[in-house]
């Protein structure tokens, strides 16, 4: 499902989180390039993330950026920092999250694909 | 140094039946006017883009279309920054030598010629394609997330303040978008787009055009001159960002001042980015114009006020005046040397010796800082 063939992500419709490690220098990145942009190296490792984390910032979007997208509104938005060392945006409930909150991360259709979506470790 | 010679500004708003090339001849012709310069003494073109007339090449299409001839020319893309970029491209290609009159010039009917879904739309699609944009986020979601860290940090989530004081600027300037007064309650109570940013922390969506021409120092030409101008990039994407707290607009303007030996207590008018209330908040501390989490409540005290200490965005601003894209921060030089000049009407404030503006673009994430000085 990665671009490596084996890890699921869900910029390719997998359930998974994944990120890269570069064997290198160890610098992480989340926006996946064949290199890394820290020291060039073209060696890197694909990982998988475990999806826990802290939301950094929250928002909830009331006006969608199309009217196709209207119909899920309000959503929320969350930037989280992933427990690996990267950061990520993610759903979240509108209610009932905030900065600083553990979340661990599953994934919901939303548009064309999947999402992550992101809820507080205490949640049920 | 450069010297500024010529302005002009069109109105911002709703202007139907007026296309991106129309309005940037508008502006055009009304700055060749003020400079009191014909097209052929033009030798340099510097253009932004705009997003409902897309073209690889916009600075030739609009030469051949406004008759120039150019020794140079070039369109330039820096999201909001771009208005600023213009100008300071400008100023160095001058003072190089490289050029001796550059019409700098924008316009886009971004209002008008397309739909506000679409408008919306396309703005949103600055998000990263693959870890951003799929989620649904618009510009305000990405501004809403940093005003949720803002808020984190220093307990204040609205900025009321801010929206109230570009609106009232804009009611005492000819061609503002949006005149009608506000209240801060009537800020706080408008509908939510992106949590904490309500629609009244928001700019509009105008039509609109704006350009200059600025030229190599001359003794026998007037106008505020160019004193600094610096950039600072620190990412592209909010997901990327370092910090949602500290960004490189204090770097840019510190490097602006310091080129030209000026102390920042030795500012005397501000003319900063405001898409949104958090932008101007932001910038404003961040440059070091308000100490942290201090913005609002300067305003509030009337320190940012025509009358106060800190004059801001005498002309309403993006939130007020308008936004139509590249155009719109140009607006904020535009006033700034009206004010130098004299020539800012019942908003005059005392014309000020030295001014620092400063645009932002993509998530605070582009940063273009430029000192003015007034001219003799």
């Amino acid at each position: 499902m990665s671009p490596d063939g084996t890890l699921p992500d869900w910029t390719e419709g997998g359930e998974g989180l994944a990120f890269a490690r570069c064997r290198s220098c160890g610098d992480i990145q989340y926006f996946r390039r064949p290199f890394c942009p820290a020291c060039g190296s073209e060696d890197l490792g694909v990982e998988a993330a475990s999806g826990r984390g802290t939301v950094h910032a929250v928002t909830v979007v009331a006006r969608a950026p199309s009217p196709d997208l209207q119909a899920h509104a309000p959503y929320g938005l969350a930037l989280v920092d992933a427990r690996e060392g990267f950061r990520f945006m993610a759903h979240c409930p509108p209610e009932g999250i905030a900065i600083g909150d553990p979340v661990r991360t599953t994934f919901r259709a939303f548009g064309t694909g999947l999402v992550p979506f992101v809820t507080p470790e205490n949640h049920p | 140094m450069s010297r500024i010679t010529g302005i002009g500004l069109t109105p911002f708003g709703r202007l139907p039946g007026l296309s991106t090339l129309d309005l940037m001849s508008r502006a055009a012709t009304d700055a060749l006017a003020d400079a009191g310069l014909e097209r052929c003494e033009i030798d340099g073109l510097i253009t932004g883009y705009s997003t409902t007339h897309p073209h690889l090449m916009l600075s030739t299409v609009f030469a051949e279309h406004f008759g120039l001839r150019p020794a140079y020319a070039h369109a330039i893309q820096l999201g909001g920054a771009t208005g600023f970029a213009l100008v300071m491209l400008a100023h160095l290609m001058v003072e190089a030598g490289a050029a001796r009159r550059i019409l700098v010039v924008a316009g886009e009917n971004r209002l008008s010629g397309q739909s506000r879904d679409a408008a919306i739309q396309t703005l949103a699609q600055v998000g990263h394609p693959t870890y951003e944009v799929p989620l649904g986020p618009t510009i305000p979601a990405y501004y809403g997330l940093v005003a949720s860290r803002y808020a984190h940090a220093h307990g204040i989530d609205d900025h009321a303040e801010l929206a109230v004081l570009m609106r009232a600027n804009a009611a005492r300037t000819p061609g503002a978008h949006l005149s009608e007064p506000i209240t801060a309650a009537m800020v706080r109570e408008s509908k939510s787009i992106a949590a904490p940013l309500r629609l009244l922390d928001c700019c509009p969506v105008s039509d609109g055009g704006a350009a200059f021409v600025i030229e190599r120092d001359d003794p026998a030409r007037r106008g505020p001159g160019i004193r600094g101008a610096a950039q600072a990039h620190t990412h592209q994407h909010v997901s990327a960002a370092a910090s949602l707290t500290a960004f490189g607009a204090g770097d840019a303007a510190a490097r602006a001042l310091a080129q030209g030996g000026i102390a920042l207590a030795d500012i005397r008018y501000a003319a900063i980015y405001d898409s949104f209330t958090i932008t101007l908040a932001i910038l404003l501390e961040e440059i070091g114009l308000a100490p942290r989490g201090a913005a609002g409540r300067l305003a509030r005290e009337g320190h940012f006020s025509p009358g106060g200490a800190m004059p801001l965005n005498t002309h309403g601003g993006l939130l007020s005046y308008g936004h139509c894209g590249v155009g719109g921060a140009m607006a904020h030089l535009a006033e700034t040397v009206r004010q130098m000049r004299g020539e800012a009407g019942p908003r005059q404030v005392e014309a000020p010796a030295l001014a620092l503006l400063h645009g932002d673009g993509g998530v605070l994430s582009s940063h273009v800082s430029l000192v003015l000085e007034n001219g003799r």
